[in-house]
Protein backbone atom coordinates (compact mmCIF):
# COMPACT_ATOMS: atom_id res chain seq x y z
CA UNK A 1 0.00 0.00 0.00
CA UNK A 2 1.60 3.23 -0.81
CA UNK A 3 1.25 6.16 1.82
CA UNK A 4 1.80 9.81 0.97
CA UNK A 5 4.90 11.40 2.54
CA UNK A 6 4.20 13.14 5.53
CA UNK A 7 3.66 17.18 4.99
CA UNK A 8 6.82 18.57 7.02
CA UNK A 9 8.22 16.50 3.84
CA UNK A 10 6.69 18.41 1.20
CA UNK A 11 7.42 21.55 3.92
CA UNK A 12 11.35 20.78 4.11
CA UNK A 13 12.17 19.74 -0.21
CA UNK A 14 9.98 23.06 -0.47
CA UNK A 15 12.35 25.14 0.80
CA UNK A 16 15.34 23.19 -1.43
CA UNK A 17 15.35 25.40 -4.44
CA UNK A 18 14.46 22.98 -7.79
CA UNK A 19 14.06 19.63 -5.38
CA UNK A 20 11.48 17.40 -6.55
CA UNK A 21 9.87 14.26 -5.34
CA UNK A 22 10.89 10.55 -6.83
CA UNK A 23 8.36 8.28 -5.99
CA UNK A 24 10.15 4.49 -4.31
CA UNK A 25 7.33 2.29 -6.45
CA UNK A 26 7.53 3.82 -10.11
CA UNK A 27 10.02 1.98 -11.54
CA UNK A 28 8.07 -1.09 -10.27
CA UNK A 29 4.85 0.00 -11.62
CA UNK A 30 5.03 2.75 -13.48
CA UNK A 31 7.57 3.19 -16.22
CA UNK A 32 5.98 5.35 -18.06
CA UNK A 33 6.20 8.67 -19.20
CA UNK A 34 3.45 10.19 -17.10
CA UNK A 35 4.44 13.11 -15.22
CA UNK A 36 1.02 12.36 -13.32
CA UNK A 37 1.80 9.30 -11.77
CA UNK A 38 5.06 10.57 -11.12
CA UNK A 39 4.41 13.09 -8.84
CA UNK A 40 0.78 11.77 -7.67
CA UNK A 41 2.32 9.00 -5.55
CA UNK A 42 5.33 10.05 -3.68
CA UNK A 43 6.21 7.27 -1.22
CA UNK A 44 7.74 7.69 2.05
CA UNK A 45 11.26 7.59 0.72
CA UNK A 46 11.88 10.58 -1.61
CA UNK A 47 14.66 12.03 -2.52
CA UNK A 48 15.68 15.65 -3.34
CA UNK A 49 17.07 16.40 -6.66
CA UNK A 50 18.84 19.46 -6.68
CA UNK A 51 19.76 21.70 -9.62
CA UNK A 52 23.12 22.44 -8.39
CA UNK A 53 23.94 18.95 -9.28
CA UNK A 54 23.97 16.41 -7.18
CA UNK A 55 24.89 13.03 -9.01
CA UNK A 56 23.24 10.02 -8.70
CA UNK A 57 26.18 8.85 -6.35
CA UNK A 58 25.80 11.49 -3.89
CA UNK A 59 22.35 11.37 -3.73
CA UNK A 60 22.35 7.32 -3.35
CA UNK A 61 24.51 7.50 -0.26
CA UNK A 62 22.51 10.57 1.35
CA UNK A 63 19.67 8.59 1.32
CA UNK A 64 20.97 4.45 1.93
CA UNK A 65 19.99 3.24 -1.71
CA UNK A 66 21.38 1.87 -4.44
CA UNK A 67 23.11 3.99 -7.16
CA UNK A 68 20.96 2.08 -9.69
CA UNK A 69 17.87 2.97 -8.48
CA UNK A 70 18.79 6.62 -7.87
CA UNK A 71 19.59 6.86 -11.21
CA UNK A 72 16.00 5.02 -12.39
CA UNK A 73 14.08 7.47 -10.77
CA UNK A 74 16.05 10.40 -12.15
CA UNK A 75 15.78 8.68 -15.76
CA UNK A 76 11.61 8.45 -15.67
CA UNK A 77 11.42 11.94 -13.86
CA UNK A 78 13.63 13.36 -16.69
CA UNK A 79 11.10 11.36 -19.20
CA UNK A 80 8.67 13.16 -17.28
CA UNK A 81 10.18 16.46 -17.92
CA UNK A 82 9.92 16.84 -13.68
CA UNK A 83 13.82 17.68 -13.49
CA UNK A 84 16.24 18.00 -15.98
CA UNK A 85 19.50 16.92 -16.17
CA UNK A 86 22.18 19.31 -16.51
CA UNK A 87 25.65 18.25 -15.62
CA UNK A 88 26.97 21.96 -16.03
CA UNK A 89 29.93 22.45 -13.90
CA UNK A 90 31.64 26.22 -14.19
CA UNK A 91 34.37 25.50 -11.91
CA UNK A 92 35.39 23.14 -14.31
CA UNK A 93 34.94 24.43 -17.15
CA UNK A 94 37.02 27.42 -16.48
CA UNK A 95 39.82 25.59 -15.45
CA UNK A 96 39.76 23.85 -18.40
CA UNK A 97 39.70 26.68 -20.35
CA UNK A 98 42.54 28.73 -18.20
CA UNK A 99 44.57 25.44 -19.15
CA UNK A 100 43.71 25.52 -23.09
CA UNK A 101 44.58 29.00 -23.27
CA UNK A 102 48.09 28.33 -21.74
CA UNK A 103 48.38 25.48 -24.29
CA UNK A 104 47.13 27.74 -27.15
CA UNK A 105 49.88 30.52 -26.10
CA UNK A 106 52.28 27.99 -25.85
CA UNK A 107 51.66 27.02 -29.58
CA UNK A 108 51.84 30.56 -30.40
CA UNK A 109 55.05 30.83 -28.89
CA UNK A 110 56.01 27.80 -30.31
CA UNK A 111 55.22 28.81 -33.92
CA UNK A 112 56.63 32.09 -33.66
CA UNK A 113 60.48 30.35 -33.22
CA UNK A 114 59.84 28.67 -36.08
CA UNK A 115 58.66 31.57 -38.03
CA UNK A 116 62.19 33.16 -37.61
CA UNK A 117 63.89 30.22 -38.00
CA UNK A 118 62.47 29.76 -41.01
CA UNK A 119 63.87 32.88 -42.39
CA UNK A 120 67.31 31.27 -42.33
CA UNK A 121 67.10 28.00 -43.42
CA UNK B 1 48.66 38.69 -37.46
CA UNK B 2 48.70 37.45 -40.65
CA UNK B 3 49.80 33.79 -40.06
CA UNK B 4 45.79 32.92 -39.77
CA UNK B 5 46.75 30.99 -36.30
CA UNK B 6 43.61 29.14 -35.22
CA UNK B 7 42.80 27.62 -31.97
CA UNK B 8 39.97 25.11 -31.76
CA UNK B 9 39.07 22.67 -28.65
CA UNK B 10 36.45 20.05 -28.58
CA UNK B 11 36.82 19.12 -25.19
CA UNK B 12 34.27 16.41 -25.50
CA UNK B 13 36.31 14.54 -27.86
CA UNK B 14 39.20 15.18 -25.85
CA UNK B 15 41.02 17.28 -28.94
CA UNK B 16 42.71 19.99 -30.15
CA UNK B 17 42.63 21.61 -33.29
CA UNK B 18 45.88 23.66 -34.57
CA UNK B 19 46.11 25.09 -37.82
CA UNK B 20 48.69 27.91 -38.62
CA UNK B 21 50.87 29.21 -42.30
CA UNK B 22 54.24 29.93 -42.35
CA UNK B 23 56.14 31.74 -45.05
CA UNK B 24 58.40 29.01 -46.34
CA UNK B 25 58.34 26.29 -48.91
CA UNK B 26 56.89 23.33 -47.73
CA UNK B 27 59.78 21.05 -47.86
CA UNK B 28 61.52 23.78 -45.36
CA UNK B 29 58.82 23.75 -43.03
CA UNK B 30 58.28 19.42 -42.90
CA UNK B 31 62.49 19.63 -42.18
CA UNK B 32 61.75 21.64 -39.13
CA UNK B 33 59.41 19.43 -38.15
CA UNK B 34 61.66 16.69 -39.05
CA UNK B 35 64.53 17.48 -38.55
CA UNK B 36 65.95 17.18 -34.89
CA UNK B 37 68.47 19.34 -35.08
CA UNK B 38 66.18 22.01 -36.42
CA UNK B 39 63.43 20.91 -34.13
CA UNK B 40 64.84 21.28 -30.99
CA UNK B 41 65.82 25.01 -32.17
CA UNK B 42 61.92 26.11 -31.93
CA UNK B 43 59.54 22.99 -29.99
CA UNK B 44 60.61 24.09 -26.75
CA UNK B 45 58.67 27.06 -25.86
CA UNK B 46 60.93 29.69 -24.44
CA UNK B 47 62.59 29.28 -21.69
CA UNK B 48 62.34 25.73 -22.11
CA UNK B 49 64.68 24.46 -24.43
CA UNK B 50 64.29 20.79 -25.86
CA UNK B 51 66.97 18.52 -26.42
CA UNK B 52 67.16 15.23 -28.46
CA UNK B 53 68.58 12.16 -27.04
CA UNK B 54 68.16 10.24 -29.93
CA UNK B 55 65.73 10.55 -33.36
CA UNK B 56 64.87 7.84 -35.91
CA UNK B 57 62.60 9.50 -38.04
CA UNK B 58 61.01 6.16 -39.72
CA UNK B 59 57.09 4.19 -38.74
CA UNK B 60 58.20 3.28 -35.56
CA UNK B 61 61.03 4.80 -34.89
CA UNK B 62 61.18 7.21 -31.25
CA UNK B 63 62.24 10.96 -30.79
CA UNK B 64 63.75 10.85 -27.43
CA UNK B 65 64.69 14.04 -25.96
CA UNK B 66 63.65 16.64 -23.07
CA UNK B 67 62.39 20.05 -22.18
CA UNK B 68 64.82 21.84 -20.04
CA UNK B 69 63.68 24.60 -17.91
CA UNK B 70 65.58 27.39 -17.04
CA UNK B 71 66.24 26.28 -13.56
CA UNK B 72 67.51 23.17 -15.20
CA UNK B 73 64.46 21.04 -14.73
CA UNK B 74 63.74 18.03 -17.22
CA UNK B 75 60.90 16.17 -18.42
CA UNK B 76 61.89 13.39 -20.95
CA UNK B 77 59.57 12.90 -23.15
CA UNK B 78 58.91 9.67 -25.64
CA UNK B 79 57.69 10.10 -29.28
CA UNK B 80 57.08 6.68 -31.22
CA UNK B 81 56.43 7.39 -35.29
CA UNK B 82 53.34 5.61 -36.32
CA UNK B 83 52.46 6.80 -39.68
CA UNK B 84 54.65 9.12 -42.42
CA UNK B 85 53.90 9.94 -45.74
CA UNK B 86 56.95 11.93 -46.94
CA UNK B 87 56.25 15.95 -46.91
CA UNK B 88 52.94 15.42 -46.27
CA UNK B 89 51.87 13.90 -43.05
CA UNK B 90 53.13 12.36 -40.27
CA UNK B 91 51.25 10.67 -37.06
CA UNK B 92 53.15 9.98 -33.56
CA UNK B 93 52.09 9.12 -30.16
CA UNK B 94 53.84 11.22 -27.50
CA UNK B 95 53.72 10.77 -23.37
CA UNK B 96 56.29 11.28 -20.78
CA UNK B 97 59.09 9.43 -19.94
CA UNK B 98 62.19 8.70 -17.73
CA UNK B 99 65.75 9.23 -19.59
CA UNK B 100 65.84 5.69 -20.37
CA UNK B 101 62.28 5.75 -22.57
CA UNK B 102 60.48 3.71 -20.09
CA UNK B 103 56.49 5.90 -20.68
CA UNK B 104 55.57 7.08 -17.01
CA UNK B 105 52.69 5.33 -15.83
CA UNK B 106 49.57 7.40 -15.58
CA UNK B 107 51.12 10.15 -17.46
CA UNK B 108 49.23 11.51 -20.50
CA UNK B 109 49.26 10.46 -23.65
CA UNK B 110 49.33 12.67 -26.70
CA UNK B 111 48.28 11.48 -30.27
CA UNK B 112 48.99 13.64 -33.19
CA UNK B 113 48.46 13.73 -36.75
CA UNK B 114 50.19 16.56 -38.55
CA UNK B 115 49.34 17.70 -41.94
CA UNK B 116 51.75 20.16 -44.38
CA UNK B 117 49.62 21.33 -47.47
CA UNK B 118 51.84 23.62 -50.04
CA UNK B 119 50.16 27.04 -50.92
CA UNK B 120 52.49 28.74 -53.24
CA UNK B 121 55.54 29.73 -51.14
CA UNK B 122 53.66 29.14 -48.16
CA UNK B 123 52.59 25.89 -46.41
CA UNK B 124 49.78 25.29 -43.97
CA UNK B 125 49.74 23.30 -41.02
CA UNK B 126 47.32 21.12 -39.73
CA UNK B 127 47.77 19.41 -36.41
CA UNK B 128 45.31 17.14 -34.96
CA UNK B 129 46.21 16.43 -31.57
CA UNK B 130 44.17 13.89 -29.54
CA UNK B 131 44.62 12.88 -25.92
CA UNK B 132 43.83 9.51 -23.97
CA UNK B 133 41.82 11.50 -20.73
CA UNK B 134 40.58 14.93 -20.32
CA UNK B 135 43.01 15.55 -17.41
CA UNK B 136 45.75 15.11 -20.06
CA UNK B 137 45.73 18.35 -21.02
CA UNK B 138 46.38 19.86 -17.90
CA UNK B 139 49.04 17.62 -17.37
CA UNK B 140 50.87 18.27 -20.13
CA UNK B 141 50.65 21.74 -19.64
CA UNK B 142 51.75 21.36 -15.36
CA UNK B 143 54.47 18.84 -16.52
CA UNK B 144 56.21 20.52 -19.30
CA UNK B 145 55.67 24.34 -18.53
CA UNK B 146 55.20 25.19 -15.19
CA UNK B 147 57.46 28.07 -14.02
CA UNK B 148 58.76 29.37 -16.93
CA UNK B 149 55.22 30.24 -18.49
CA UNK B 150 54.75 33.68 -17.98
CA UNK B 151 58.52 34.14 -19.24
CA UNK B 152 57.96 32.79 -22.39
CA UNK B 153 54.61 35.01 -22.85
CA UNK B 154 56.91 38.24 -22.03
CA UNK B 155 59.29 36.99 -24.62
CA UNK B 156 56.76 36.29 -27.29
CA UNK B 157 55.54 40.01 -26.47
CA UNK B 158 58.84 41.52 -27.21
CA UNK B 159 59.35 39.17 -30.83
CA UNK B 160 56.40 40.79 -31.73
CA UNK B 161 57.08 44.26 -30.62
CA UNK B 162 60.23 44.21 -32.26
CA UNK B 163 58.95 42.87 -35.82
Amino acid sequence: MLKKPEKTFYKKFAQLNGCCYICNHLVANYMRRDVFRAIAYPSPRAYPVSYSGHGPNALAEHFDSARQAVSKYIMILTECEVVTQKQFNPEKMEEADIWLERFRKMWENRFDQLDSLLKDL
Amino acid sequence: MTNNFLFEKDLAAKKIHVVREFSAPVEKVWKAWTDPDILEKWWGPKPWIAKTKSMDFTVGGTWQYFMEGPEGQKHWCYVTFIAIEDGSRFAADSAFSDENGNITPGAPVGHWDNKFIASGDKTKVLVDLTFDSETSIKMLVEMGFEGGFTMGLNQLEELLASE
